[in-house]
């Protein structure tokens, strides 16, 4: 009998056992893969916003395209900007338009003139941004500034919300589920004992004896992960419209939930599938081996 | 080659198993190990096949330091001694063909090869036919034929024996040990412990006596009485 089999017969002759450490485990990698993706997703939307330029300076009228480049080199000189961008008033009335296009009544009366230039600047990263405002507001013809740095730190402090409180709870319900499986183990390695015996007589090496329990734990794994993958699969795809007007600008967000049919949104799922099924068969291992260890000694 | 230099065991908190065991068994021999309960001859062959240390001396079983022997090579040794046991341990939730494989099972063989000599083996041990019963349906007899199947299918060099007529009647006992001779002639050393006198008396092949632990005889052509002259009046 293979090894797989033989693993597959031990789960089959006590279903109840089974369902236990396979529940264990779906609970664990539903709440661990709903928060891996919470994490991912908000990490990209936190890229997103800090590739987006971060403080934009509006100078006054009389400030010139001088003033503008001195700021931008002083800027540049601290190191610590990706990008400085200068848009001047006839590029403002241009986005101006863009942006209004659809409303003619906002576009009649506005002129160049009545619109501020302005510089947009991308801070390398978010915490350098309390530095460079105060170099900004002394630069000579600057009128106002806006930065996002709020926006930012409260992404920031949701993205480690977020992982702390993911990261802890998937370390419980990851303990749980491998103490669940040793448990199961041991019960089937105590009540094998005699067959145990009998095959190490016989001459079955440790590992022909220790493998099909291996595997059992494995299984109990993938068995949880499958599971917890089409619960978030289907939940995914039940709130993909909502996701997408939330999320739909945001790059990665976009192709992936634009249809479910099409290759980004497939290859991502089934990523996601591979590293759930990798890290149950895993878990599920370890939980076996454990209980190896501490009740077949030899 | 079985070889017992100054062999003794000792269990903790017990008197001598075992005792300075000096002894040699040529590939090939049939020898009984008698003596009573208490001797010594289950710790002689448990000796055989690691399933116990040594406290002192030497055993070697073929190129095998039984002494030296890393734990994770226990089970190479085992293949090449093949034991059949007094209470068959045989496994209940298993019919008698795959009770047999596991002994080719273990060694990794293929379904058809394990067929075909789980087949010839069932055969050889006057069980075919049988192969799908499981061992509650078998009388004793039938489950120390699966017992021996077992053990000789994966082809060890050496079969030991602990007991294996011990639960049988007389006459089924006998054709146990026509089973064993059988093994014999087709090269596997047998090593087999009995209290059946009137089989060690018949079959006049070398015996061994043991006796509270200590080597009371080694004849070539033994009778049980010469180990029985040397037990203890209780």
């Amino acid at each position: 009998m293979s090894t797989l089999a033989t693993a597959a017969k031990h789960i089959r002759r006590s279903p109840y056992q089974a369902m236990a450490a396979t529940t264990t485990m779906f609970v664990t990698f539903l709440l661990a893969g709903i928060f891996f993706l919470s994490a991912v997703a908000s990490a990209f939307i936190l890229q997103y916003f800090e590739s987006k330029p971060q403080i934009t300076v509006f100078f006054a009228d009389k400030a010139t395209r001088e003033d503008a480049d001195a700021l931008a080199k002083t800027l540049e000189s601290t190191g610590k900007t990706s990008s400085t961008k200068y848009v001047s008033k006839e590029d403002a009335l241009v986005i101006y338009r863009e942006q209004n296009k659809s409303d003619p009544l906002l576009l009649e009366m506005v002129t160049a003139d009545i619109l501020p230039a302005s510089l947009e600047i991308s801070a390398k990263e978010p915490k350098y941004l309390a530095d460079l405002v105060p170099i900004i507001k002394a630069a000579n013809g600057v009128e106002e500034v806006i930065y996002q740095k709020d926006v930012v730190d409260a992404l920031i402090a949701w993205t480690n919300a977020i992982r702390l409180v993911g990261g802890v709870l998937t370390g419980l319900l990851a303990f749980n589920s491998i103490l669940t499986i040793m448990t199961v183990v041991s019960m089937k390695i105590a009540l094998k004992r005699e067959e145990i015996d009998v095959l190490r007589l016989v001459g079955a090496s440790r590992w022909y004896i220790r493998l099909p329990f291996i595997l059992e734990g494995g299984l109990y794994g993938i068995g949880g992960a499958l599971l917890s993958w089409v619960i978030i699969t289907l939940l995914v795809l039940w709130a993909r419209p909502v996701l997408l007007g939330f999320l739909g600008m945001i790059p990665p967000f976009g192709s992936i939930l634009l249809s479910p049919a099409a290759t980004p949104f497939i290859l991502s799922s089934l990523g996601f599938l591979g590293g759930l099924l990798v890290t149950g068969f895993f878990l599920g291992s370890v939980g076996s081996l454990i209980a190896l260890g501490r009740y077949l000694k030899f | 080659m079985i070889r017992f230099d100054h062999v003794s065991k000792c269990f903790s908190g017990h008197t001598d198993a075992l005792s300075e065991i000096t002894v040699e068994i040529q590939d090939g021999e049939f020898v009984f190990l008698i003596g009573p309960s208490g001797a010594g001859k289950t710790t002689f062959l448990r000796l055989l096949i690691r399933d116990i240390l040594s406290t002192g001396g030497k055993i070697f079983v073929d190129d095998w330091n039984l002494n030296t022997l890393p734990a994770g090579k226990v089970h190479l040794l085992r293949r090449f001694v093949g034991t059949v046991f007094q209470d068959f341990k045989l496994l209940t939730d298993r019919t008698v063909f795959e009770n047999v494989a596991l002994g080719l099972e273990i060694l990794g063989k293929g379904d058809k090869e394990i067929k075909d000599r789980v087949l010839d083996v069932l055969e050889l041990v006057g069980l075919a036919g049988k192969q799908q019963f499981f061992p509650l349906q078998l009388s004793a007899g039938e489950m120390q034929r699966t017992g021996i199947a077992r053990a000789i299918v994966g082809g060890p060099k050496i079969l030991l024996a602990d007991e294996p007529t011990g639960n049988l009647d007389p006459e089924t006992a006998w054709e146990i040990l026509s089973i064993l001779q059988e093994v014999n002639k087709m090269g596997t050393t047998v090593v087999m412990a009995t209290h059946n006198a009137s089989i060690v008396n018949d079959l006049k092949k070398r015996t061994i006596a043991l006796d509270h632990g200590i080597l009371v005889s080694d004849e070539k052509s033994g009778r049980y009485r010469a180990a029985a002259k040397h037990q203890k009046k209780p």
